[in-house]
């Protein structure tokens, strides 16, 4: 009872939170909300906040408190992208945890695979009369094959030198979008307006007295794949294929003596992973409504294994706080906004040194006894 | 005479110009206790790490159970039922300890995405029936650490660790078990409770072990044969009393001319 309690309190402060943060207009407010989140976020490290609440109670109290939090914003068109975006970059963090937190295979090319599920969106939509809600699966399943070209190399080497394939195939793989001239070169490429049945994504919400920017679908429907994702990473974690990728991570030799086929679970975290990153970027190319080959560069790659690390690799409600700071902090604070990698890589360094397993720490397996 | 459960027949391993192992012949009788003995850098682990398919041999033939089982990968050589533990610890620290018997019992495992992900009702009967398994295992070796199996295994003493090393190689119920050094970093007494309940556990499982050892009281009292090596050659063979008065033996370990 008292847990369940903990949970709603905390979502509510964070849904009051963001709510302020992102009304907020003067640097002074913004600077003085942040320093308050700090303050609060070193108190909860000293309290022990009771954490047993049920998992699937605490992800409907985080989902209502999204919910809740676009509704208040249901006219700020920029709040509201700014919440889609986050959710949207939590989806394809998921998916680099899976790789990258689980079986350790090491993906420093997931801004690529975002890329490659926003051009699939965009030339399918483009191309095709594909109903668009298949066309985000689509994007899933496009990464998941561009990802098999990474396979053979990512398999034959280990550690730096297989972060090293994937640091060459962003780089490859934004050069190849800049000289491709089916897929729009420097200029890059719009989507068609996202449909799916009648709902029209691009237009405004009406229903009766109720009026809304037409961010909102994109909220709700980012909030969907978000919980699809998020339930699908859980249960993967909490499974016996949980159980034989931490072992893969660990210890490779250990785990091959006991018959788990190393390069078979790589393959599958890294496929999986990339599945769930091309879904994310279908859904935000359709959500931009235009790409190129600027929004997908190395860098963005290093922004998300930084949220990563600053999360706490392989806690998914880690990396969704992570993902939260670094979207909105820049955002919000603009004196940073020109020294945000600058930022970020401080931040990584002062967690890695302080605080190595993340800003939330992920937690021990509790596969049997009560349930969590 | 039975058929032996394992039959090596002129094994040998070579490193670039050095051979670790040379043209070994050993046999290992179901059921039994084999002590391998011999000096630092003999080729013990070695022998072992070629039996799991992690080196491949160089030359020779291994038969397990009659069958041919040389060159197997790692993963054959466990799901035909040889188990090992490692001289250093190589438990998952980060896993609890009932994680790191889960991934000993992986080859009784269902690893499909349907019953992982969407059939979770059976996957939690799994979860408590191999629950179940791994107390009652735990049980014999130390009944508090059973009932600890959700804490970290890198929150447990070593000899903790040892004992949860061999259980992770017991609890697919292997015909073979490779026990690499298990007295290494534990007092005479303690090495001398585990090895009682391992051949506790032998017994009820009727499981055959090579065991590979320093402490010769531990030999001595366990085995009923052993095989002596050096520089990677069978220099003997035989009970512990026949080995340990063996010239080349005595040769071997005090270097007396």
């Amino acid at each position: 009872m008292k847990a369940v309690a903990a949970a709603a309190l905390t979502v509510a402060a964070a849904t009051a939170f963001t709510w302020f943060l992102l009304r907020a207009e003067s640097q002074g407010a913004i600077a003085l909300l942040i320093a308050l989140a700090v303050v609060a976020g070193v108190a909860l490290t000293r309290v022990n906040l009771p954490a047993d609440a049920p998992e699937s109670l605490t992800q409907g109290l985080a989902i209502a408190g999204v919910a809740v939090l676009a509704m208040l914003l249901r006219e700020d068109d920029f709040s509201l992208l700014l919440i889609t975006r986050i959710l949207i970059v939590i989806v394809a963090c998921l998916g680099l945890t899976v790789q990258f937190g689980y079986a350790g295979v090491v993906n420093f090319a997931g801004a690529s695979f975002l890329g490659v599920g926003g051009y699939t969106a965009a030339v399918l939509s483009r191309a095709t009369a594909l109903p668009h809600l298949l066309i985000l699966f689509c994007g899933g399943a496009a990464a998941a094959l561009a990802g098999t070209v990474l396979l053979l190399p990512v398999l034959r080497t280990k550690g730096h030198y297989a972060a090293l394939v994937t640091v060459a195939f962003a780089l490859l793989f934004r050069t190849f979008l800049e000289v491709n001239d089916t897929l729009g070169g420097p200029q890059g490429l719009k989507p068609r307006e996202l449909a799916i049945g009648p709902l029209h994504f691009n237009d405004p919400v009406q229903f009766g007295p109720f009026e809304g920017s037409f961010y909102l679908r994109y909220v709700a429907l980012a909030l969907v794949l978000l919980a699809l994702a998020f339930a699908f990473v859980q249960r993967l974690e909490r499974s016996f294929i949980g159980i034989a990728l931490d072992a893969v991570r660990l210890d490779e030799i250990a785990a091959a003596t006991f018959g788990l086929d190393i390069a078979r679970w790589k393959i599958a975290a890294f496929t999986l992973g990339n599945f769930v990153i091309g879904v994310a970027g279908a859904l935000s190319a359709f959500m931009i409504g235009f790409i190129a080959p600027n929004n997908y560069t190395f860098a963005e790659s290093l922004i998300f294994v930084s949220i990563l690390l600053l999360g706490g690799i392989g806690n998914p409600w880690g990396l969704s706080l992570a993902t939260a700071i670094v979207i909105l902090l820049p955002e919000k604070l603009q004196v940073i906004q020109e020294y945000r990698f600058l930022l970020f890589g401080a931040m990584v360094i002062l967690i890695l040194l302080f605080r190595p397993a993340g800003l939330v720490p992920r937690p021990l397996r509790r596969l049997a006894g009560p349930k969590p | 005479m039975t058929a032996p459960l394992l039959r090596c027949r002129g094994v040998t391993r070579r490193f670039g110009g050095l051979v670790a192992l040379d043209a070994l012949d050993i046999d290992v009788e179901p059921g039994s206790v084999m002590g391998l003995i011999g000096p630092n850098g003999s080729g013990k682990t070695t022998f072992f790490n070629v039996l799991t398919g992690l080196f491949p041999a160089s030359a020779g033939e291994i038969r397990f159970g009659g069958a041919p089982i040389t060159g197997l990968e790692p993963q054959a050589v466990y799901r035909i039922g040889i188990a090992r533990t490692f001289q250093r610890s190589r438990l998952c620290l980060p896993l609890s300890i009932f994680d790191n018997l889960m991934i000993g019992n992986h080859r009784h495992l269902d690893h499909g995405l349907w019953f992982n992900l969407v059939d979770r009702k059976a996957l939690r009967r799994a979860v408590e029936e191999n629950f179940a398994a791994a107390r009652e295992l735990l049980r014999i070796f130390d009944p508090p650490l059973a009932d600890r199996l959700l804490d970290p295994a890198g929150r447990i003493p070593m000899i903790d660790r040892r004992r949860v090393e061999v259980c992770r190689a017991l609890i697919s119920r292997p015909k073979l078990l490779l026990l690499d050094e298990p007295s290494a970093g534990m007092t005479h007494d303690e090495t001398m409770r585990l090895m009682d309940d391992i051949l506790n556990v032998q017994r009820r499982l009727d499981l055959t072990i090579i065991l590979i050892e320093h402490e010769m009281s531990v030999i001595e009292r366990i085995t009923r044969r052993c095989v002596v090596l050096n520089y990677g050659r069978k220099i003997a063979e035989g009970t512990y009393a026949e080995v340990s008065r063996d010239p080349s033996v005595r040769q071997a370990y005090l270097g007396l001319e």
